[in-house]
């Protein structure tokens, strides 16, 4: 029973790395903090189950939900944050968050407020595998291999190649990177549409489990956020870790609370961490993250 | 005459206040009233947010779980039947004290539920509590944490209010009794009690404004001002910068938890929407909208925009308006627009009347000092 537990812990937790892998890319190429974060997972779903509706291959469907996701995040960051660049913070803020719900209510004008899914990727509802005894849905091990895939891929591009590593110098030192050639508003809206295409994939994964919905946005971008603080603002690799932790927590929370307060305990344990490790779990206790840039 | 200078904005909005009820009763709308006296109390909340982002330059996105905890602490001891009491000593003495009271519940029995004045008090207390148990750890962070840190406990009051049953779950409270404040006042939604409920809502606004204007004008708003511009210097000209943090965010509670209970007993019942992260941003986007620090064109913005939402002008794009007004008005004119356009139509007077005009032609919003948001 821990087991079954465990594993759907494993596999919100790996949706919940996803977006924290997001906010940490756009974070520490632009400084922002994108609170929209979620509903490019929510973009991905829907855009993919239309594209299923409308006849293409699951495939094709899941390859072109992920480009557009990509494109809209690319030109969001061209529309506002490009020309905003010396904006306050509070200004940021306000305006992700306003950002949020205009994608969210122009969802809702699109696709109405149904609940949606996309069909199973192999097998279907009730199709399952023993794994030690506990039962798990094929769809479980798409999410867990999509998901670990393109986190290995966005580690060799950060690192090993010149894209990457031009990201990186740019997260670290605006101006040396500046001095070096690289051009820093193009690395910025790259990691927009970066971090739009993943949360656009994980959309995508994860709508045959937990069904995708216009509202489902914004708790994602909580949660990947308390994912993200606890493995360290910044650090792309300490979102997976954060992720997993915020998902298992959840997932054993909800055998002990009753339903209703299902989320209530993610959100005590960001508080947690807020309040007493804001650098998070990885992070050193510089406390200059946690100042203003 | 520097006293008569000194409030005609307040003397403005009372003029005002009573001009559009006349002219809602000469035109024979005065159902609209209603709906103003909503705006109205959420003005208050609004103008609580006012003093601590655009004042002490704090973001907070958890407003609504003031007004929530407000509302539904007050509607939920006014309604739930506390009886058949044990008998002792203090259980009599707060009937006599009428702290409890007597009525008739939905099926004719008697129910014994606390009195409002008591609800209220206990309101305010809790709100006191959590505010101080939120603000002092939440107000050490900043920017983007502290965001999040208040969007967090938001988050966590609304689902607690959707989850619990005792507070009615996702249907709310509803029957709360109406507020008789005394003076021969009563806080209730009764058609012949619309035009006395809006000016009790207008005169608890204009008593917030005075408060607040009077505070923004003295040491703590200076302080709050200071924290705001740069907070690190600030606190080396000796300001307790985190005690000043915190009274601000506790006031400001206090005054969406008052608001929250106005509202309940106005309306007879509160539902959990107006816990939910929307309304926080709601708030937010009113306070944007208005100049973040200018008191008046806060509660302009916020009785104006909330009006208009109340009676259902922008239809089912409620919060697509509100969302679209939180980026256009910070992408172009982040100080609001009341104060470009303000500039602009004394810019246009100066040119047509006498230059010896201008100090008496400011507009209302220019005497809280330029706002500013950083």
């Amino acid at each position: 029973m821990a087991l079954q537990y465990l594993l759907s812990g494993i596999t919100k937790g790996s949706i919940y790395a996803v977006v924290a892998i997001g906010f940490n890319l756009i974070y520490s190429a632009t400084g922002v903090l994108n609170f929209a974060q979620g509903e490019f997972v929510m973009l991905g779903g829907m855009v993919a189950i239309m594209l299923a509706q409308l006849g293409l291959p699951l495939v094709v469907a899941v390859g072109a939900a992920v480009i557009v996701v990509s494109a809209v995040g690319c030109l969001l960051e061209i529309t506002f944050f490009r020309k905003l660049r010396h904006h306050s913070i509070l200004h940021m803020i306000i305006i992700t968050i306003g950002l949020s719900i205009v994608i969210q209510e122009i969802a809702l004008h699109i696709w109405d407020e149904k609940v949606r899914s996309l069909p199973y990727f192999t097998g279907n509802e009730v199709s399952s595998l023993k794994f030690f005894g506990a039962a798990i849905s094929p769809q479980v091990l798409w999410v867990l291999g999509a998901i670990a895939v393109s986190v290995v891929l966005l580690h060799i591009f950060l690192r090993y190649t010149l894209q990457g590593r031009a990201m990186r110098a740019c997260a670290s030192n605006p101006e040396a990177a500046m001095l070096a050639g690289i051009n820093i508003p193009n690395m910025r809206t790259l990691s927009f549409g970066l971090s739009a295409a993943l949360g656009g994939l994980a959309g995508c994964v994860i709508s045959p489990i937990t069904m995708t919905h216009y509202e489902m946005g914004a708790p994602l971008a909580i949660k990947g956020f308390a994912a993200a603080i606890l493995g360290g603002l910044g650090n792309p690799m300490g979102g997976v870790i954060g992720g997993l932790t915020v998902g298992i927590l959840e997932a054993f929370a909800v055998s002990r609370l009753p339903a209703a307060f299902n989320d209530v305990a993610a959100f005590v344990v960001l508080l947690l961490v807020l309040f007493v490790r804001p650098h998070g779990l990885l992070g050193r206790p510089g406390g200059e993250a946690v100042r203003e840039h | 005459m520097r006293f008569l200078q000194c409030n005609t904005p307040f003397a403005t909005f009372a003029v005002l206040a009573v001009v559009t009820q006349l002219v809602l009763r000469a035109a024979g709308m005065e159902y609209c009233l209603t709906q103003l006296t909503m705006a109205l109390y959420y003005a208050l909340v609004v103008l609580g947010l006012c003093l601590v982002t655009g004042h002490a330059g704090q973001v907070s996105l958890g407003h609504a779980a003031f007004f929530a905890i407000g509302g539904y602490t007050s509607a939920f001891l006014t309604t739930h039947d506390f009886g058949p009491l044990p008998e002792p000593a203090w259980a009599t003495g707060l009937k006599q004290a009428r702290v409890l009271i007597e009525h008739s519940d939905l099926y004719g029995g008697t129910a014994l539920s606390v009195s409002p004045w008591a609800a209220v008090v206990v309101a305010l207390l809790l709100t006191f509590v959590v505010a101080h148990l939120i603000g002092y750890p939440a107000l050490r962070l900043k920017g983007h944490y502290l965001a999040m840190a208040t969007l967090g406990f938001g988050l966590i009051v609304s689902k607690i209010v959707v989850g619990t049953a005792q507070l009615g779950a996702s249907d709310g409270i509803t029957g709360v009794p109406e507020w008789p404040l005394g003076f021969g006042l009563t806080v209730s939604g009764r058609r012949t009690l619309r035009v006395e409920n809006y000016y009790i809502a207008c005169g608890l606004l204009l008593l917030t404004l005075v408060l607040l204007r009077n505070l923004i004008r003295s040491r703590v708003g200076r302080a709050l001002q200071a924290i705001h511009d740069r907070e690190t210097a600030a606190n080396a000209m000796g300001i307790n910068t985190a005690a000043y943090k915190l009274g601000a965010f506790v006031l400001s509670a206090l005054l969406a938890a008052l608001a929250g209970v106005f509202f309940t007993h106005y309306t007879g019942s509160i539902s959990p929407s107006e816990a939910g992260a929307l309304k926080s941003v709601r708030y937010l986007a009113l306070a944007a909208a208005g100049g973040m620090a200018s008191l008046w064109g806060v509660t302009a913005m916020s009785v104006i925009l909330n009006y208009l939402s109340l009676r259902g002008f922008f239809g089912s794009y409620d919060n697509a308006v509100f969302g679209a007004i939180l980026i256009l008005i910070i992408s172009l004119a982040p100080e609001g627009p009341l104060k470009p356009l303000g500039q602009w139509l004394r810019h246009g007077l100066n040119r047509n009347h006498h230059p010896r005009d201008e100090t008496t032609g400011a507009p209302p919003g220019a005497s809280d000092g330029a706002p500013r948001i950083h």
